[in-house]
């Protein structure tokens, strides 16, 4: 049987590396030049992050591959990140908002991981912590700030709230291979994480005015490599020169 | 070069007997090599040259962030993403830099921003050509950024303190710029045949537009007369661009690579390189928004530009709730 | 323009325990924002330990015309600056 810590390294590098490539496609395309930069600096902050743990997933593997095999020779169903990652970019609303979502949950669990029994984890997890710290203040003032702006920027993202909302679920499913993780104290139940995220959010929403959704009919699948349809669209496009050129170097 | 053809006021330097005591006491301060200063007095000529350039410069570097903005998705490994995307951001931070130096001059961003994005002002030729292959993340750190620093490394004694100032800070971080080109074309030129063909490729369309960059001829310009009488233009474009073919030449033999240029050769009278003129038919056309990319370029800057108003109106409508509030509250 | 961000001055003190100098300026709303905005802006190279955000409409800056009285008299006073005294070769470490 394969090292469940394979499955938290996929988990966290995917995230981070799908997310970094969505986000990097707004440089040269967002509504401000500080917001350009500062955008950018988060997607190379993440793609650090999954350079870290795909590099991780792969020396624990012994498979004689590394980060880069792992990100561009995989496809969909081996994937592990969460849903919300890969919702399509569709507007400045629905990145910020994805990107928030996506921070509060980050933060939180690199809090936990950082006091993980296994000291590679809680290493990759402490470096990554400075960052995302700083994301999750950023993410959050920018969401405080539109929530409570003018009716149409509230209302910009409230629809991104409730449209991704059903999504963000996806970083609470649990596996098998979070069981074993949990009983070595390697990583916490994915499910565990949701209370205290909850209240995070509906404690920024005083501030923000917006609604945090009352659904919990959460979109599932990803665990196991079962995501949506935009994802192999993502890669495929991420993946196009290393397929076309295979053995090639760059 | 970034900022290709400013006009400047249209007629000679002035000589300094016929010049006013204030204009000459500045003139003799530029040829002190002082800096001017934001609220220094300045002919109204030097301004509005000034904002000119300043104002290409920056639009030339935001939208230069499209052309290069076009591979970062597709990037074929983790750490050439993570290198071209932070090149893109240092672009739009060098944009950021020299639209904040024409902001001491009175004119705000928002102001330069509707000149580019209705067309009135210009931007390098150089970011209306397509990048086709991957080689071409090479071609442009090499070539065009190769073409730049020559422009912009001179730029840092300009006699405009904030300008210089922003230049000093552009041209530190340029520096991995073109580095990073070389090693792409490197790889390419080194790797398969497939390879070697993209790299072959993308010298082939990219040489002249790069020659172009330094723009036409202009040892009979009026305007760059008074540009470098005032220094705000240092060198004439030949000069640079005739620097620019003599450094490249040998870079490209290097890579294996062929100069698309039959004429190019070394001459041993003159001591550089002997080469063809670009398509001056062709860098008018481009500059005057026929370029093969002109369209798409501009409609992605106003595409950004129109669908961020929210965002920036959202910002704005809190911040002043909040000091409402405060005030409120006091 | 009616509805711009407001403009702010960057200062910035670097590695080496030298002052707050300089470095720019940027758009933003408010204080926070434009220490965030110059964070990300400003310090992508390691630059800054520390950051100070001032609204350009605050700076009060000298008027060139005034050049003279203001700094004229400082000129002068070369008893200030240390190469005024002639200390002998032999004496060190002065």
């Amino acid at each position: 049987m394969s090292d469940p810590r394979i499955h938290l390294a996929l988990r966290m590098g995917d995230n981070s590396l799908i997310l970094a490539q969505q986000n990097s496609k707004w440089c040269g395309h967002a509504p401000t030049l500080e917001e350009d930069i500062a955008l950018a600096n988060v997607s190379l902050d993440l793609m650090g992050h999954a350079q870290m743990w795909l590099g991780f997933a792969a020396e624990i593997e012994c498979e004689g591959r590394n980060a880069d095999t792992l990100a561009f020779f995989r496809d969909t169903e081996e994937f592990r990140n969460s849903l919300l990652v890969e919702r399509p970019n569709v507007d400045f609303a629905t990145t910020l908002m994805r990107q928030y979502l996506f921070d509060v949950w980050h933060l939180e669990q690199l809090l936990l991981l950082s006091q993980s029994s296994d000291t590679l984890v809680a290493e990759i997890s402490q470096k990554a912590l400075v960052e995302v710290r700083y994301h999750r203040e950023r993410s959050q003032s920018l969401v405080i700030r539109l929530g409570d702006g003018t009716i149409d920027s509230h209302n910009r993202m409230q629809e991104a709230l409730n449209a991704l909302w059903s999504y963000f679920g996806s970083f609470f499913e649990d596996s098998k291979d979070d069981e074993l993780l949990f009983d070595l104290q390697t990583s916490p139940m994915p499910s565990s994480l949701y209370p205290s995220v909850l209240e995070q959010l509906n404690q920024d929403c005083v501030l923000s005015t917006l609604k945090t959704p009352e659904s919990e009919f959460w979109q599932k699948g990803a665990v196991q490599g079962h995501h949506t349809e935009n994802l192999g669209y993502i890669l495929a496009e991420m993946q196009y020169l290393q397929r076309t050129y295979p053995n090639s170097k760059w | 070069m970034y900022a290709q053809e400013v006009k400047s006021t249209g007629s000679k330097p002035k000589s300094l007997n016929s010049m006013s005591a204030k204009e000459k006491a500045f003139q003799e301060k530029i040829d002190r090599g002082q800096r001017i200063e934001p609220k220094d007095w300045m002919p109204e000529g030097y301004r509005r040259t000034l904002l000119r350039q300043m104002g290409q410069h920056a639009h030339s570097e935001i939208v230069g962030q499209l052309p290069e903005g076009n591979w970062i998705s597709r990037a074929p490994t983790l750490e050439r993403k993570t290198i071209l995307l932070a090149k893109v951001q240092d672009e739009a931070g060098h944009g950021l830099y020299l639209y904040s130096a024409a902001e001491t001059l009175g004119k705000s961003r928002d102001e330069m921003t509707k000149e580019l994005l209705s067309g009135r002002a210009k931007y390098s030729s150089i970011f209306n050509y397509p990048t086709l292959n991957w080689s071409d993340m090479g071609a442009v750190g090499w070539l065009v950024d190769g073409a730049a620093i020559m422009n912009q490394v001179p730029l840092q004694r300009t006699s405009y303190g904030p300008y210089a100032r922003a230049m000093v800070r552009i041209c530190k971080e340029e520096s991995f710029h073109q580095r990073q080109g070389f090693d792409i074309m490197m790889k390419m030129s080194f790797g398969s045949k497939k390879q070697k063909a993209m790299a072959q490729d993308s010298l082939n369309r990219f040489w002249y537009p790069s020659l172009m960059m330094f723009g036409p001829s202009d040892s009979e310009s009026v305007h760059s007369a008074q540009s470098m009488a005032w220094k705000i233009k240092i060198n004439f474009n030949d000069e640079l661009r005739q620097k620019f073919v003599d450094q490249t030449a040998p870079q490209a033999e290097y890579l294996g690579l062929t100069i698309p240029d039959e004429k190019l050769k070394w001459n041993e009278k003159t001591e550089q390189y002997d080469y063809s003129e670009p398509n001056w038919e062709e860098f008018f056309e481009v500059i005057s928004g026929n370029g093969p990319c002109n369209t798409e370029r501009l409609a992605a800057r106003n595409k950004a530009w129109d669908d961020g108003e929210w965002f920036r109106d959202g910002l704005l409508a809190n911040s002043t709730k909040n000091q409402n509030s405060q005030i409120a509250a006091e | 323009m009616a509805n711009e961000l407001p403009l702010w001055e960057v200062f910035i003190r670097g590695q080496h325990g030298t002052a707050h100098r300089h470095v720019g300026s940027l758009h933003a709303t408010d204080a926070g924002m434009a220490m965030n905005n110059a964070r990300d802006v400003y310090t992508r190279r390691n630059e800054g330990l520390s950051i100070w955000v001032v609204p350009s409409s605050e700076i009060v800056a000298s008027i060139p015309s005034k050049k003279g009285p203001l700094f004229d008299p400082s000129k002068d006073k070369i008893y200030r600056h240390p190469s005024f005294y002639n200390i002998p070769v032999e004496v060190k470490k002065i």
